[in-house]
Formats: C-alpha cells, sequence, structure tokens
C-alpha cells in the first residue's frame, strides 16, 4: 500500500473528480430529489403520497385491485409479479436444457446467435414483434389456435383484458432467453471435462449427469440469471408501452408504466415519485442479493 | 463436444432444436417479407406466401414521407447514441483504473455505489431531472439528453472495465510506476490501449442500449423535430389502424444499427453480456 502523499492525491483527484461530478449531478441527486419529492404532498411531510398510489382504484393506474376477479386487470404490482413468477422459471428452465442440448447440436452458434437477436433489438422493435406475432389477421400464435379450434386465444391477444397480459408475459421470455442461454453456456464451458468423463465410466446416464452435476453445477450461473430476470422484469416498460399502453382497461399495466402515466398523462409529479420510489426498493431486494454476491466474490 | 456418432436420438435433437430455432427466427422473417410486400397482399394472401409483387415501397414511403420524419428520427438516434458511447467510456474508464490501481479510503464504497447505481430504475431520477433541464434550458435539447446517458453509462462500464482490468498483470503497472510513469500517462498509454477489446465491447453495448432507449427520450424530447428514431417507429404504429408493412419497414430501419454492431463485434459483444453477468 502506497501512502496518500501529496501525488496521489492528486492523482484520485484528477481520475476521479470528473466521473464523480458528472454522477452527482445525474444520478445521485435525482435519486435524493424523487425519494424527497415522494414524500412531500402539498407542500407538507407526509405518506399520503404512498397511500393514495397504493390505494388507488382506478385500473389504469391502480398498483393493487382488491376486488379478486380471475382475469386482470388486478393492478400493475400483482401484474408485475404475475410476470416474475411465469418468466422466470420458464427462462431458467428454457435457458439450461437449451445451452446443455446445444452441445449436442450441429451449428450451435447459429442458434446461439439467433436466441440472443432478442437482447439486440430496440424495446419498441421487440414491441412490434409481439403486437405481430399475436395479431389474429398475420400473426403466428392466433393461426395456431384457430387450427386447433380455441376461438377464445384465435383473435388478437394484445387487444383483449384476458389475454394481453399473457401475450407480453411470453413476448418478453423470448426477448430474454437469450441471456440466460449465453450465461448457461458460459457456465457449462468452465464445468471440467473429466467430471463428466469420470461419471461416464462410471456407468451414469446423460439425465443422471444432467441432474446431479450439471444443475449443481451451474447453481451460481442460475443465481445470477433469476436475480436479472426479476430485475428486468420489474423495470419493464417499453414492450407494455407499445404493445398494449397497459391496456386493454389497465389489463397490463406494469409499475414503469404506472408512473409515466402519472407523470405524463395527469401530471401528478409526486405521486409519480412514489411509484418510482416503489419500483425502486423492489428492484433494490435483488440487487442487494447482486451485489453481495459481487462483493463476495472479491474478497476471495 | 459429443463424438460424431450419428444415432436416432442424436438426429432427432438437432430437428428439434432446428425446429425451435426457426420458430424463433420465424417473427423476423416475417418482418422481413412484409416490409417488402404490399400491405394489401399480406392481408389477402398472408405473409406466408411467398408470390405477388415485391418493392421497396415501404421504405420510400416511411424514409421519404415528411409525416413521418423517419431519417431525422435516425440522424437525431446517431448523433445521441455515439456521443452517449463515447463519452462514458472514458469517464468510466478512469473509475475503473481507480478502482484498481489507485489506493483510497473509502473505496469499498465507491464500488458498491456504482453497483447499486447499475441496479436504480430510470424512473427513479427522471423527475428532478425534468424541473433541473427545464430550468437550465436543457429539455428539449439532444445535449440534455446526451449527457443523461453518459452519466447512466458510467457505472456499469465502470463496473465491466474493472472486471477486466483484474484480468491484467498488475506487474505492467508497477514497471511502469518504477520508471517513473505518472498515473495518467500510465492510464493513456498503457492501460488504454491493451483494454481495447473490453472498450469495444462496452461501447458496442453501450451503443445499442442508448439506440434502443425509448423511456428517457419519450421524456426529454417532446418535440416532434428532435424525435429519436424509437419514438418515430412507435408513432408509426397509429392509435387504430395498423399498417404493417410501413411499420415493419420502420422496425426493420431501426433495428439495423444495433444488428450490424452486434454481427460486427458478435464475439465481443456477448463476451461483454457474460462478463456483466457473471464475472464479479
Amino acid at each position: 500500500m502506497k501512502n496518500l502523499n501529496k501525488e496521489s492525491k492528486i492523482d484520485l483527484l484528477l481520475f476521479l473528480l470528473p466521473p464523480l461530478v458528472v454522477l452527482s449531478i445525474f444520478v445521485i441527486y435525482p435519486i435524493i430529489g424523487t425519494v424527497v419529492l415522494s414524500f412531500i404532498s402539498k407542500g407538507t411531510f407526509s405518506l399520503s403520497n404512498y397511500y393514495e398510489v397504493l390505494t388507488e382504484s382506478i385500473p389504469l393506474k391502480a398498483l393493487i385491485l382488491t376486488r379478486l376477479e380471475p382475469t386482470p386487470p388486478w393492478g400493475a404490482l400483482i401484474h408485475n409479479a404475475v410476470w416474475i413468477l411465469i418468466s422466470v422459471p420458464a427462462v431458467v428452465l428454457l435457458g439450461m436444457i437449451l445451452a446443455y442440448v446445444l452441445r449436442y447440436v450441429f451449428g450451435s452458434s447459429f442458434v446461439l446467435g439467433t436466441v440472443f437477436l432478442g437482447m439486440v433489438l430496440p424495446g419498441v422493435v421487440s414491441g412490434l414483434v409481439i403486437r405481430f406475432m399475436f395479431d389474429d389477421s398475420i400473426g403466428i400464435f392466433p393461426r395456431i389456435f384457430a387450427v386447433l379450434g380455441v376461438p377464445m386465444l384465435s383473435k388478437t391477444w394484445t387487444i383483449y383484458p384476458q389475454t394481453a397480459l399473457l401475450a407480453l408475459i411470453l413476448g418478453s421470455i423470448w426477448l430474454w432467453l437469450g441471456f440466460s442461454v449465453t450465461l448457461y453456456s458460459a457456465g457449462l464451458d468452465s464445468i471440467p471435462s473429466s467430471m463428466i468423463e469420470s461419471a461416464l465410466v462410471d456407468g451414469a446416464s446423460q439425465w443422471q449427469i444432467f441432474a446431479k452435476i450439471i444443475v449443481p453445477q451451474l447453481r451460481p450461473v442460475t443465481t445470477v440469471v433469476i436475480l436479472m430476470t426479476v430485475m428486468w422484469v420489474l423495470k419493464i416498460f417499453d414492450i407494455v408501452y407499445v404493445v398494449t399502453g397497459g391496456g386493454p382497461g389497465g389489463s397490463s399495466t406494469v409499475l414503469a408504466m404506472i408512473m409515466y402515466m402519472y407523470f405524463a398523462s395527469s401530471l401528478e409529479y409526486h405521486k409519480a415519485a412514489a411509484v418510482a420510489v416503489i419500483l425502486a426498493l423492489l428492484t433494490l431486494i435483488p440487487a442487494y442479493w447482486y451485489i453481495r454476491i459481487v462483493l463476495k466474490g472479491e474478497r476471495e | 463436444m459429443s463424438k460424431a456418432r450419428i444415432s436416432l436420438k442424436g438426429v432427432l435433437l438437432n430437428l428439434i432444436v432446428w425446429v425451435f430455432t426457426i420458430l424463433w427466427l420465424l417473427p423476423f422473417i416475417a418482418l422481413l417479407i412484409m416490409s417488402v410486400k404490399p400491405y394489401t397482399e399480406v392481408i389477402l394472401h398472408g405473409w406466408w406466401s411467398l408470390g405477388g409483387n415485391y418493392s421497396l415501397k415501404n421504405y420510400l414511403e416511411v424514409l421519404m414521407n415528411p409525416s413521418y420524419n423517419f431519417l431525422q428520427g435516425i440522424e437525431n438516434s446517431l448523433i445521441i447514441s455515439i456521443t452517449s458511447t463515447v463519452i462514458p467510456i472514458f469517464f468510466a474508464a478512469m473509475v475503473a483504473y481507480s478502482l484498481t490501481y489507485l489506493s483510497f479510503r473509502y473505496k469499498t464504497l465507491l464500488f458498491t455505489m456504482i453497483l447499486f447505481f447499475m441496479s436504480v430504475p430510470q424512473q427513479m431520477v427522471v423527475i428532478p431531472l425534468f424541473n433541473l433541464y427545464v430550468k437550465l434550458g436543457l429539455n428539449n435539447t439532444l445535449t440534455g439528453l446526451i449527457l443523461l446517458h453518459s452519466a447512466w453509462g458510467i457505472p456499469w462500464i465502470a463496473f465491466f472495465l474493472r472486471n477486466y482490468l483484474k484480468l491484467i498483470p498488475l506487474s505492467f503497472v508497477e514497471a511502469a510506476r518504477v520508471d517513473g510513469a505518472s498515473e495518467m500517462s500510465i492510464f493513456l498509454r498503457i492501460l488504454l490501449p491493451i483494454s481495447i477489446p473490453a472498450l469495444i465491447a462496452a461501447s458496442a453495448i453501450q451503443f445499442t442500449w442508448v439506440w434502443g432507449d425509448f423511456f428517457y427520450a419519450m421524456i426529454f424530447l417532446p418535440s416532434p423535430d428532435l424525435y429519436v428514431v424509437t419514438q418515430r417507429l412507435a408513432l408509426l404504429k397509429g392509435e387504430y389502424h395498423i399498417d404493417w408493412g410501413l411499420l415493419s419497414a420502420g422496425a426493420i430501419l431501426a433495428m439495423i444499427p444495433p444488428l450490424a454492431i452486434y454481427l460486427a463485434f458478435k464475439k465481443y459483444y456477448v463476451r461483454g453480456f457474460v462478463g456483466w453477468g457473471l464475472k464479479g
């Protein structure tokens, strides 16, 4: 360790001052500002913004709707939760299986490159593709269900409250799978092949190897995939805005969308700030986990 | 990789994965076909019927019709994405250098803050910044958006570059220090050049993200002549009637730059994502 002599202090200033100034103005100050705004209502300090956004009952703005219905709208918080519950297992399972299977498939780098495309596209483009896939006259999904004789699902999914959210969730899996497959492929590369070979020598079947060696070895990757997927789904905005705008009748709203509605449509900045803080706090849960993993890796 | 042994199971596996891949790719193929066909034909026969007329009319319409103003959108997006890639890369490299080679108090704190900033949702910063921008006259300017994107890119790029620098032997820097080189010249003359692969990866990903941004643009660029390409594309959709011919041509134009960058730097790009997610 060098002492903090004068010269190294100047170096530090030279290296850290410019980026820290930029970060302070554009990231730190507005974060604090948003928190402060969220607690101010009619000029006084209070929790009423939070109370009001959480109890809002208009479906297009609601975070939680208390009336229980079998189909959406349920409120943005519930929509985000359902989204996570469906997409996380799908992304983990499909990603792991596909990454494993790809080792035995001809042209695997092309397959990987294709699945990864969803990560490269602008969200608005992805949204349009999702809208298109579920369109009744030209889309693929409604066509398939028309052939199968399911009238419920042979309509344009995104304009009916029963199917809009589901269409978005399926679309998001299509988009995000590339992330998980790529991570799992990298994870598989780091499993020593001697482990698998010796298991083969012991007479283990492919299935046993997958369940007893591959899955446990990939556990750190799985954790990261889950955390990143949860964060991504919590922040999801573009595709919802483009495909359904949160509709019909608020049946596909998400937290980020509600924040935008308060901000841009009704100009209620304080309530928008409260929704933003709720969203940030929820994101902080997986983020905290992730930060802990990274810092633990540092110490080793 | 498996041995070259042809078995029924292997063939079946290949078949399943390839069908899956083609299904995955199908929406893009459809988009491409629809963009070069008149929409009336697509409605009548479906995009999957390959006969009929092909033309670039949809593209010309999107690009030339002044009410769509797509070219302006592409130009604005290019200006914003390029500058918002170059600026944060440089700042982030300085942060990464300090985190790796300089010793100071609160280093762990700074590192933790960087990780924290990486996870903050965009929604968390726009309201105070909007008020600030209105006061400073930065609202509705490309500069305002560029500054925000640049700042927003610093944390993740710094994290990413620091992970790369950790792989470079410390002796590199120490030898230069013994020779009496200043930290700034070590940074500029030694580390930036050997970090070029990482700089390319980070630039490619940052460019794609900024290019694809929609939320910040909607908040800070409300006036149509400053719209970026994603805003233009969303506008193209129309409220009730959707002309998929126009829309798919617009979508393809909007995805060309990120796609080109991805294809050109595929290896860096994917490694970048892995590094971002996995290496701590």
